[in-house]
C-alpha cells in the first residue's frame, strides 16, 4: 500500500476490501455517520485500540483480535453487541495480501459474534508513522435494563468460574514475538464470547460479574473486581485449567500463568446457588467446555488468594511491569 | 536488717520521688523495692504505671542513698532500667511501705518483658515430691514465665493477660500479695487447685485431664506418634527425634521438605552426648532467653538423618517451659519440635485451630486452657566469631527494645517481604517485632497487619512517619501505602542493613558497608545484593558491587540454582556449552535453548548482583544443591562442606570497585574437570571471597579514609565466612562490626528503616 493521498486510495479500498467483506445495507450506504435503530433504552458502548505484534498468529491475528476484544468488552456488561465501528491507521508499505487476510478475518469474527460493522475509517500513513497497522473499534450493544453485571457485585460465597484453559493468548504472543524456541504447539484463544455470554443471561441476576482477563491476566482481573466489590477471593491452585504446553512454557520461562493475557475467557463471578446450572450451560458451548469453578468470593476485604497444593495462601498480586523477585 | 538508725523526726527526713523506665515491670521490680525500702526503714509507696514504676520513699539522707545504691545495682535478674529520674522534695509523712495499685496514664507506655524460660526455683520445686506446685506444669514467679505471650494491654497486670479468667486459690493470693514472697505479684501465678490445667486428645482414652496427660503423651511418642503440642507462643509438632520413620512421616505430612527442624533435648548432658559444646553455646542453651542455638553435631549420633537433610548443625534448645520439663522428664530422649503451622503460615496459636489445622499432621494432641495472645516463635540463634548472632528474633527477645544513640520521633519501618520484623519507635526506643514471616502468605499478611496494630496500642505508639522497602511489589511496601496521614519514605534494601547492624554496634559516623544477600531492589531498578557502600544514617553512595548477571527465569533462578550457574557460564562462555555440558547435562536442551533466549532477549531474566546467586551458581555446578527447598539452602550446604585445611583460594577480577566472579567460576569449572572434590572447591571458593572483600575494602580505604566496616546481609550468618572476614580485615587495621542482636538477613532491615527516615524527615 502507497502513501495514498487521501481520496483515491481510500475509495479503492474501501470498494475493493472492506464494502467486500463488511458490506451491509448501514455501511453500504457510505454516509457520513451511519443511523440505527435500538431496541432498548440502554446501551453498552466501548472502544479499544489494537497495535499487537505480531500482527499474525496462530488462532488468529490483529483483525479477528480488533472485533473479539470490543465485542467481548461489550459482553462482560451482559450487553448483546450490534454494531461496531472500525478505524485503520495503515504504514504504508503494508502488503494489500495481508490487509485483505485481516479485514477478512474480521469479517468472520463479526459474522460469528452477529454484529454489524456500521462505520469506519481508514488512514495511511508514512513509513515508520506506524508499525504495520492500528486498528480501533467501537462497539454498541444493548442491555437488559433489568441486568445488574458490574465488578462491583461480587458477594461473599459467590463462586467463581472461568469459561476455559488460562494463558492461551498472551503465551501465544509471547514465544512468537520473541521468537522462541517452544517444542510445544501454542494457540491464541481469540473468540468472541457474546453467545456464550447470551446464554448465560437466563440466569439473570445471578450473574454478579463477568470480566475477561486480557490484559495483566487472571491475576489483575480478580484483584480489581475484589477492589471494586470490596470483597476477597480464595482461588483453588489445583483446579486452574490450563493448556499442558502453556503451563510447561511458563514453567520454562518461570512466568506466572495467571498474569498471562487471554482474549477468550471470561471470569465469571456468580451466585454459589447456581453455580452448577451455569457450569452445565458453559460446558455446553465451544468456548466454555472447559470452564471450572476455581474459588469463591470471601469477606476477605480486597485479598486474592490462592490455596495452594499443600494448603498454605499465598496472595495472588497484580504483576508489576517489571517481573522482579520479592523473594531472596 | 536495719542497718542505719531510723531518724524518727520528721525534720531530718527527706523524700525522693523516683520515675524508673525499662524492663521493670513483671520482673520482680515492685517486691524488689519493698524489700530495700524495709531493709533501710524508709516510707513511701511504688507504683506501676503504664509509664514504667513511680516510686516515693522517704527516711534519713544516709538510707535514702543506701537505697538508691541497692535500686540501681542489685536489679533483679530480668529487670533492666532504661532511664531513672531521681527528684528531691520535703518529706510527706508517710507511716509505712506499700506497693500501690497499677496506674494507667494515657499515651504512657512501658516496655514489656519477654517470655522468659523457667527459672532454677521454679524447676526445683516443680521436680519436689514435697512441694504445692510438685509436677504442676503451669509453675512461674516472678523471676520466669509467660509474659509478653499473654498480655492483651498495658500496665502488665493480671487482668490484661489471658490469667484473667482463672482465679486464684487463696495459697497462690496469698503469695501474690505477700512482698517477701517469690510470687508477689507474679501475674500468672497458678497452682493445679485454680490455675490452667492440661488436656491429652487422641488414641484411647480419648481425652484426658491432667494426670496423665503428660505419662501419655510420652507414651505417644515412644510410640512413634506424632504431637501438637501447646507451648508457650504457639504449638510445636513432636515426634522422637532418632526414629527416622517418624520424623520422615512427619515431614511428608507437613509437606516441609529439606529445612532442618529443631531438637529439644532434655538438659546440656544430653545436648553434649550429641552436638559439641563450647561454654559459650552452654550459656545461651541455659540462659532464661531459651533460644534454638544451631550446634555441631558429632558424628554418628542417633540423630534420625531426616531431621537435618545431612546438615552437620544441629538446632538445639532446652525446656522453657514446666510443660516442657516434665515432658522431657518424662519421655527423656531428644524430640523433634517443629513449629506447629500449616507450611509458612504462622503458628498456630489456639486448640480449636490446632484441631483444625493441624489435625491432618498429628496424632494426638496437649493442649491447654491458658490462652496465647500474641503468637511469638522460638529465636534461633548461632555463636559466629565467638559472639551470639540472633538469626531469627522472637520468643525470648522480642519486644524487648534496643536503645537508640539519639531520641526519635514516633515512626514505623515496615520492613521487608520475606523473614519480615517491622519496627515502631519512641523517644530512644526502637521496638522491633518478633519475627512475622513472608507476607505473601495471607495469614501472615493478616498477622503483621495485628501485631503492627497491637505494637502501636501496648507501646503508645502513633507513627507518622512510615519508611518501606523500595521494592514496588513488596507486601509491606503496598501496606506502607495503604496508610492515610503519614510522610512515606522508600529505603534502599541494603542501605537499611547497614545501618541496622550500624545502630546495634552504637556506630554513629562514616561506614564502609559490606551488604550480601539473596536480592533487594536497587536505584537502578536491578536485583542488588553484593554491594559496598559508604554509608552514615542520612544516605549512601554505592562505590562497588558484584558484576551484574542475568538470571535466565527471576525467581525460578533462585529456587533452581542450576538455571544461575548457567546464567554465569553463558555470560562467560556464550552460546557454546559445549565446554561445560557435562555439569549441565541433566538439563534438558528445549530449556538450555529457552536459558539462553531469555538472556539475549531480555525475557525474565533481571540483572543482579547478588552475593547469594553466586553461592548457589558454585552450589549447582559441583552438585550439592541443584534445586533448593528452601531459602538460602545452596550457600547452607555450600557452608557445610568446607574442608578449613585448604588455604588455597578462587581469584576475582577487580575494575575499580567492581567484582567481577569470572576467574573464579573458571577455577571451579578447571577444578571440577581435574576431579578435585566439592569440599575443597567450597574452601577455596569461601577463602577467594574473603580476600576478594579485603580487597575491595583496603581500596575504599584507601581512597575514603574510612576505616570501620560493617557487615550485613543474610550472607553474614555464613559462619566461616564472618569469621574469616573478620579476623582478616580486623588484621588489616579495620575496626569491624557485624550483627548481633538483631538478625544480619532481612529481620534486621525494619531497624535500618526507621533511622534512615528520621535521618531524611524528621531530623
Ligand atoms: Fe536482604
Ligand atoms: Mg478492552
Ligand atoms: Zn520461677
Ligand atoms: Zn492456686
Amino acid at each position: 500500500i502507497g502513501h495514498g493521498g487521501g481520496g483515491r486510495l481510500s475509495q479503492q479500498l474501501i470498494s475493493n476490501l472492506f464494502l467486500k467483506y463488511f458490506g451491509n445495507p448501514i455501511l453500504n450506504a457510505l454516509e457520513d455517520a451511519a443511523t440505527v435503530m435500538l431496541p432498548q433504552r440502554k446501551i453498552a458502548f466501548t472502544t479499544d485500540s489494537y497495535v499487537v505484534t505480531p500482527r499474525f498468529f496462530p488462532g488468529g491475528n490483529i483483525g479477528k483480535l480488533a472485533v473479539c476484544g470490543t465485542v467481548n468488552d461489550l459482553a462482560m456488561r451482559g450487553a448483546l453487541p450490534l454494531y461496531l465501528s472500525v478505524g485503520f491507521i495503515i504504514e504504508e508499505g503494508l502488503s494489500i495480501v495481508e490487509l485483505e487476510d485481516i479485514v477478512r478475518a474480521m469479517a468472520e469474527a463479526a459474522s460469528t459474534a452477529e454484529v454489524q460493522i456500521a462505520t469506519g475509517d481508514t488512514k495511511v500513513v508514512g513509513r515508520g508513522a506506524a508499525d504495520g497497522i492500528y486498528i480501533n473499534t467501537a462497539g454498541i450493544g444493548i442491555v437488559d435494563e433489568k441486568l445488574n453485571i458490574s465488578a462491583e457485585n461480587a458477594q461473599p460465597g459467590d463462586k467463581v468460574i472461568i469459561s476455559g484453559t488460562i494463558g492461551d493468548h498472551g503465551m501465544t504472543i509471547l514465544s512468537l514475538r520473541e521468537g522462541l524456541s517452544f517444542k510445544a504447539d501454542l494457540r491464541s484463544d481469540c473468540a468472541p464470547l457474546n453467545g456464550l455470554v447470551k446464554e448465560l443471561l437466563r440466569f439473570g441476576n445471578d450473574i454478579h460479574v463477568l470480566r475477561d482477563p486480557t490484559r495483566g491476566g487472571v491475576a489483575s482481573s480478580l484483584n480489581e473486581i475484589a477492589g471494586s466489590s470490596n470483597a476477597g477471593m480464595l482461588i483453588d491452585e489445583s483446579s486452574l485449567p490450563f493448556k499442558p504446553q502453556v503451563k510447561a512454557s511458563c514453567e520454562l520461562l518461570g512466568l506466572d500463568p495467571l498474569h498471562l493475557a487471554n482474549e477468550g475467557k471470561f471470569i465469571a463471578i456468580v451466585a454459589a446457588s447456581a453455580a452448577d446450572n451455569i457450569l452445565e450451560v458453559l460446558h455446553g458451548h465451544e468456548y466454555g467446555k472447559d470452564a471450572v469453578i476455581i474459588g469463591e468470593v470471601t469477606d476477605k476485604t480486597r485479598r486474592v488468594a490462592l490455596r495452594t497444593y499443600i494448603g498454605s495462601t499465598r496472595i495472588i498480586d497484580i504483576a508489576s511491569g517489571e517481573l522482579l523477585p520479592r523473594i531472596c | 536488717m536495719d542497718r542505719l538508725s531510723n531518724a524518727n523526726s520528721k525534720d531530718n527526713l527527706t523524700r525522693r520521688i523516683i520515675e524508673t523506665k525499662g524492663i521493670v515491670q513483671g520482673v520482680g521490680f515492685r517486691p524488689f523495692v519493698f524489700q530495700i525500702a524495709k531493709r533501710y526503714g524508709l516510707h513511701g509507696w511504688v507504683l506501676n504505671t503504664s509509664g514504667g514504676v513511680l516510686i516515693e520513699v522517704e527516711g534519713a539522707e544516709e538510707s535514702l542513698h543506701a537505697f538508691l545504691d541497692d535500686l540501681t545495682m542489685q536489679l533483679p535478674p530480668l529487670a533492666k532500667i532504661d532511664t531513672i529520674s531521681v527528684i528531691e522534695a520535703e518529706a510527706a509523712g508517710y507511716q509505712d511501705f506499700k506497693i500501690r495499685q497499677s496506674q494507667a496514664q494515657p499515651g504512657k507506655y512501658v516496655s514489656i518483658s519477654p517470655d522468659v524460660g523457667t527459672c532454677a526455683d521454679c524447676q526445683r520445686e516443680l521436680m519436689d515430691s514435697t512441694d504445692h506446685r510438685y509436677g504442676y506444669p503451669f509453675i512461674n514467679c516472678t523471676n520466669c514465665g509467660p509474659r509478653f505471650s499473654i498480655i492483651t494491654d498495658i500496665p502488665y497486670d493480671r487482668q490484661f493477660t489471658s490469667m484473667q479468667r482463672f482465679q486464684m486459690c487463696d495459697t497462690c493470693s496469698q503469695e501474690y500479695t505477700d512482698p517477701d514472697d517469690r510470687r508477689f505479684h507474679a501475674q500468672p501465678n497458678a497452682c493445679a487447685q485454680c490455675g490452667p490445667q492440661l488436656t491429652f486428645m487422641g488414641g484411647t482414652p480419648l481425652q484426658v485431664i491432667n494426670g496423665e496427660a503428660i505419662k501419655l503423651t510420652a507414651q505417644a511418642l515412644q510410640e512413634g506418634k506424632i504431637l501438637a503440642i501447646k507451648g508457650l507462643g504457639g504449638f510445636h509438632l513432636a515426634c522422637s527425634a532418632t526414629d527416622e520413620t517418624t520424623v520422615a512421616e512427619l515431614r511428608r505430612r507437613k509437606h516441609r521438605y529439606g529445612k532442618a527442624m529443631a531438637v529439644m533435648m532434655k538438659d546440656l548432658e544430653q545436648a553434649a552426648r550429641y552436638c559439641e559444646l563450647s561454654a559459650t553455646e552452654e550459656k545461651l542453651l541455659v540462659s532464661p532467653r531459651r533460644p534454638i542455638v544451631i550446634l555441631n553435631q558429632r558424628q554418628g549420633t542417633k540423630i534420625a538423618s531426616s531431621v537435618t537433610f545431612g546438615l552437620p548443625t544441629l538446632g538445639v534448645m532446652l525446656p522453657y517451659t514446666p510443660l516442657h520439663f516434665l515432658l522431657l522428664d518424662s519421655y527423656r530422649e531428644p524430640l523433634v519440635m517443629t513449629s506447629g503451622n500449616i507450611s509458612e503460615e504462622p503458628l498456630v496459636s489456639s486448640n480449636e485451630e490446632a484441631i483444625v489445622k493441624l489435625g491432618v499432621i498429628a496424632d494426638c494432641f496437649l493442649m491447654h486452657n491458658r490462652d496465647i495472645v500474641n503468637k511469638i516463635d522460638d529465636s534461633v540463634t548461632r555463636i559466629i566469631a565467638g559472639r551470639e548472632a540472633v538469626i531469627r528474633r522472637a520468643r525470648g527477645y522480642a519486644p524487648e527494645p534496643l536503645l537508640l544513640p539519639e531520641q526519635l520521633p514516633e515512626i514505623l519501618g515496615c520492613g521487608p517481604e520475606q523473614k519480615n520484623t517491622f519496627c515502631l519507635t519512641r523517644d530512644y526506643h526502637a521496638f522491633v517485632s518478633q519475627h512475622i514471616g513472608d507476607l505473601d502468605n495471607l495469614p501472615t499478611l493478616e498477622y503483621y497487619e495485628r501485631m503492627i496494630d497491637f505494637y502501636k496500642h501496648i507501646f503508645r505508639i502513633n507513627p507518622r512517619i512510615v519508611a518501606h522497602d523500595l521494592h514496588p511489589a513488596y507486601l509491606s511496601t503496598h501496606y506502607a501505602q495503604s496508610i492515610g496521614n503519614a510522610q512515606l519514605l522508600g529505603v534502599q534494601h541494603h542501605h537499611a542493613h547497614i545501618v541496622s547492624c550500624m545502630l546495634e554496634n552504637g556506630v554513629t559516623d562514616q561506614v564502609i558497608g559490606i551488604a550480601f544477600d539473596g536480592t533487594g531492589y536497587g536505584t537502578d531498578g536491578n536485583l542488588w545484593g553484593g554491594e559496598f557502600l559508604l554509608a552514615d544514617y542520612r544516605s549512601f553512595t554505592r562505590l562497588g558491587h558484584f558484576k551484574y548477571v542475568r538470571m535466565p527465569g527471576g525467581e525460578k533462578a533462585i529456587k533452581e540454582p542450576y538455571r544461575m550457574a548457567y546464567g554465569y557460564l553463558y555470560s562467560l562462555f556464550g552460546k557454546d556449552t559445549r565446554t561445560f555440558q557435562k555439569y549441565l547435562d541433566t538439563i534438558e536442551d528445549e530449556e538450555l535453548l529457552i536459558m539462553a533466549q531469555q538472556m539475549d532477549k531480555h525475557i525474565n531474566a533481571p540483572l543482579t548482583s547478588s552475593c547469594a546467586r553466586l553461592f548457589d551458581a558454585v552450589s549447582a555446578l559441583i552438585n550439592i544443591a541443584r534445586i533448593v527447598r528452601y531459602e538460602g539452602e545452596a550457600a547452607v550446604r555450600l557452608e557445610s562442606i568446607i574442608d578449613e585445611g585448604v588455604i588455597d583460594f578462587y581469584d576475582f577480577d577487580l575494575q575499580g570497585y567492581i567484582l567481577d566472579p569470572a576467574p573464579l567460576l573458571k577455577g571451579v569449572y578447571n577444578d571440577l574437570a581435574n576431579n578435585i572434590v566439592p569440599s575443597t572447591i567450597a574452601a577455596k571458593f569461601h577463602n577467594g571471597l574473603i580476600k576478594a572483600i579485603s580487597n575491595v575494602c583496603r581500596r575504599i580505604s584507601n581512597h575514603t579514609g574510612v576505616k570501620k566496616v560493617c557487615l550485613s546481609g543474610g550472607v553474614f550468618q555464613n559462619a566461616f565466612l564472618l569469621k574469616g572476614l573478620v579476623k582478616r580485615l580486623t588484621k588489616e587495621g579495620f575496626s569491624v562490626f557485624w550483627q548481633q542482636k538483631v538478625p544480619a538477613n532481612d529481620g534486621g532491615i525494619s531497624l535500618g528503616q526507621v533511622m534512615i527516615a528520621h535521618y531524611n524527615l524528621s531530623r
